[in-house]
């Protein structure tokens, strides 16, 4: 019985770390409609600068963490305002081939600047280890994964459902033409959108690296799950990619502890039979409509 | 006139380049090193690279009045690129030896070529067991994984090591580490109580160490490719693994000397079975160790040893034939061949062109400050088991 409060707790932990990671991709896809590959490539810049700073210059771990959000935003800012806005009106087949470009481009960047082994940020002695709670056992890294990401998740659904930023930011996506005559300033509020998902997924890279690994083929490895998240969670929302990211994390962790042999199928599987019952995701957009 | 002598010029220029460059060429033994120095296994790369600069330096790049010409390719570890690089070498450049090959597919894609070219392919890093018979042109001088794995199944069952649960990589290495062990072991009178294998791109350890956990062996085996065994070690320390009294053990390529001191203290009490250590107290293996950290500023690792012996072994057969760089000959000549290693005694085996040597079974301890593997047991003159099954 214990044993299945772990295998939760773990899930939990991964579902989360999934979602930090994969929700700037929702907001760029499902709000603005730009299909931009390589958002794994901000996870992992993300990762890096955290690890040099924690690592080379010796800056403690929770002052390089908010960093990672900030420098990933601040590259994630300059290349909208550079490159990604010119794209926004093109096909999304031109969208695709530029960001899958953006991703190789990355990937070599940093295999030639960092070299190509893996890389593992010092933590501080307190987030090592795992503490027994009622013979639970609970892992402090992982704990703490969870109540940082928790915490982002209703910050984000607050910000979008209730601020006016959230609501010009929903308004420019349905009509951006309406909300322009209303003096919305529309490129604006898609940049700083741009810049929260790429910050975002800059934090999920530095939180990852203990867990998921981190090397400079990180964008490619992790594109899958990013993509997954977002296909079954649907695009619509907060709510879908957060609750298909719980999913495919307790049932990726449930999958392969109780059938070991089947254990890298069973996020598939979840995926194909949730999008032969729904195939616009849990909270598909034609659905909601 | 005028013309027609400026004509006989340049044609008696054209004649004595061309009469001299052949000469050039038969003087001068071509190596095609094709090694992964980008992608994940790029430090299997760079280690066998820096080797052979490291024994070109220190012997010079003359033997037997050949000039030593290395050609670096990169295949990142793609048999595709392996292939096509060696063809591209092989008739364009026509090189008397290949040599390198970070991965058993790749060595694989290499040996029909090696056949019909009558080249010989040195194989410096790959290490399933099969590799060898795939040409009668290849010469290993890394490892075969049996090697390993089936002396440390010998070892835990003899050390009070009665349940085991294995966590292997599934693919052709880990599948040899596997069953060459599991054959060791189980035939020792051990038990394997658990046995879990991950797939070969998986990014979380966690649910396959918490089934580890609850299965409470006296010892986790494990084989991982190199680079994912710093992730398993943290995540089996994380959870709390070596607080349950399991150990580690495994044929070394977990521990490698490249990784070891990243992992941190967790790895401490790791027993595992190799053919190399950095720690190894051989007088000529310290001189090894000092040089390369004094030209690259890092430990050699049992890759670097791979390479360094390959070019030994490439010096010594070009001696034995005096400098004649036919490939029937360079492989006679290697067959047998046996020298003082900085990893130890070895050997190549005339029967199977494939390295004999001792396997150490080795425990991670901290030695000024920094983890190594220290060498407490040693099974001499150790065949590839793969083959000697036959």
């Amino acid at each position: 019985m214990t044993t299945l409060f772990t295998i939760l707790f773990d899930g939990v932990a991964y579902g989360m770390l999934l979602f930090v990671l994969a929700c700037g991709l929702a907001v760029t896809l499902g709000l603005m409609n730009f299909v931009n590959l390589a958002h794994g490539a901000f996870a992992m810049a993300g990762g890096y600068i955290c690890a040099v700073l924690v690592n080379n210059s010796g800056w403690p771990f929770f002052v390089a963490l908010p960093l990672a959000f900030i420098a990933s935003a601040a590259i994630g800012v300059v290349l909208e305002r550079t490159l990604y806005r010119h794209l926004y009106a093109r096909s999304h087949l031109d969208q695709v081939l530029f960001s899958i470009g953006l991703v190789f481009m990355s990937v070599a960047a940093v295999d030639y600047i960092m070299g190509s082994s893996r890389v593992f940020i010092k933590l501080p002695a307190a987030l090592e280890g795992q503490f027994d709670f009622f013979g639970v056992g609970i892992g402090r890294y992982r704990l703490m994964i969870i109540v940082i990401c928790g915490l982002l998740t209703v910050a984000l659904q607050l910000i979008l459902a209730r601020t006016r930023f959230g609501s010009r930011l929903r308004a420019a996506v349905d009509d951006p033409r309406a909300a322009i005559g209303l003096g919305i300033n529309v490129p604006q509020v898609f940049a700083f959108t741009f810049a929260l998902g790429c910050g975002l997924a800059g934090l999920g890279g530095a939180l990852s690296a203990e867990i998921l690994g981190l090397d400079p083929y990180f964008p490619l490895k992790f594109m899958i799950y990013f993509l997954i998240v977002v296909t079954v969670g649907g695009s619509s929302s907060i709510t879908g990619p957060f609750l298909a990211s719980l999913l495919l994390g307790i049932g990726d962790v449930a999958g392969k502890y109780y059938v070991p042999k089947m254990g890298p199928f069973v996020i598939y599987t979840i995926m194909i039979v949730i999008l032969i019952w729904r195939p616009n995701g849990l909270f598909g957009r034609t659905a909601a409509r | 006139m005028f013309i027609r002598r400026q004509l006989l010029l340049a044609a008696g220029a054209i004649a004595a380049a061309a009469s001299v460059l052949p000469v050039r060429a038969e003087e001068t033994v071509k190596i095609g090193l094709i090694v992964p120095m980008t992608g994940g296994q790029a430090s299997t790369g760079k280690q066998i690279d820096n080797a052979i600069k490291l024994y070109m330096q220190q012997k010079g790049d003359t033997v037997a009045g050949k000039k030593i010409e290395i050609i670096l390719r990169d295949d990142a570890a793609v048999p595709d690129n392996t292939k096509r690089i060696a063809q591209e070498l092989i008739v364009n450049e026509k090189v008397n030896i290949i040599a390198g090959f970070g991965v058993t597919p790749a060595a694989l894609a290499a040996a029909p070529l090696a056949t019909q070219a009558k080249v010989p392919e040195i194989v410096m890093a790959a290490g399933t067991s099969i590799i060898t018979e795939r040409s009668p042109y290849i010469v290993r001088t890394s490892f075969t994984l049996p090697q390993s794995s089936t002396i440390i199944g010998d070892w835990a069952v003899k050390n009070g090591i009665k349940k085991v649960a294995t966590l292997t990589s599934d693919y052709a290495p880990g599948n040899d580490a596997l069953t060459s062990f599991k054959e060791h072991f189980v035939a020792g009178g051990g038990e394997i109580v658990e046995e879990v294998k991950v797939p070969l791109a998986n990014p979380d350890f966690a649910p396959f160490l918490q089934r580890m956990k609850d299965s409470k062996p006296d010892a986790v085996f494990v084989f991982v490719p190199a680079g994912q065994g710093g992730n398993f070690m943290k995540q089996y320390a994380e959870r709390g693994l070596d607080k349950s009294g399991i150990r580690v053990i495994g044929p070394g390529d977990v521990m490698d000397d490249d990784l070891l001191n990243n992992m941190g203290d967790a790895a401490l009490g790791a027993v595992t079975a190799h053919l190399y250590s950095a720690a190894h107290p051989s007088q000529i293996n310290k001189e090894f160790v000092a040089a390369y950290k004094k030209a690259f500023n890092n430990r050699p690792g049992f890759m670097a040893v791979g390479g360094y012996d390959g070019i030994h072994l490439i010096y010594e057969a070009l001696k034995k034939t005096g400098g004649d760089a036919t490939g029937d000959k360079l492989i006679a000549a290697m067959k047998g061949m046996k020298w003082e290693s900085p990893r130890g005694p070895i050997s190549i085996d005339p029967e199977t062109r494939d390295i004999v040597q001792n396997i150490y079974i080795r425990k991670v301890e901290k030695v000024d400050g920094e983890l190594y593997n220290v060498e407490f047991a040693t099974f001499e003159a150790v065949k590839d088991p793969g083959k000697t099954k036959k």
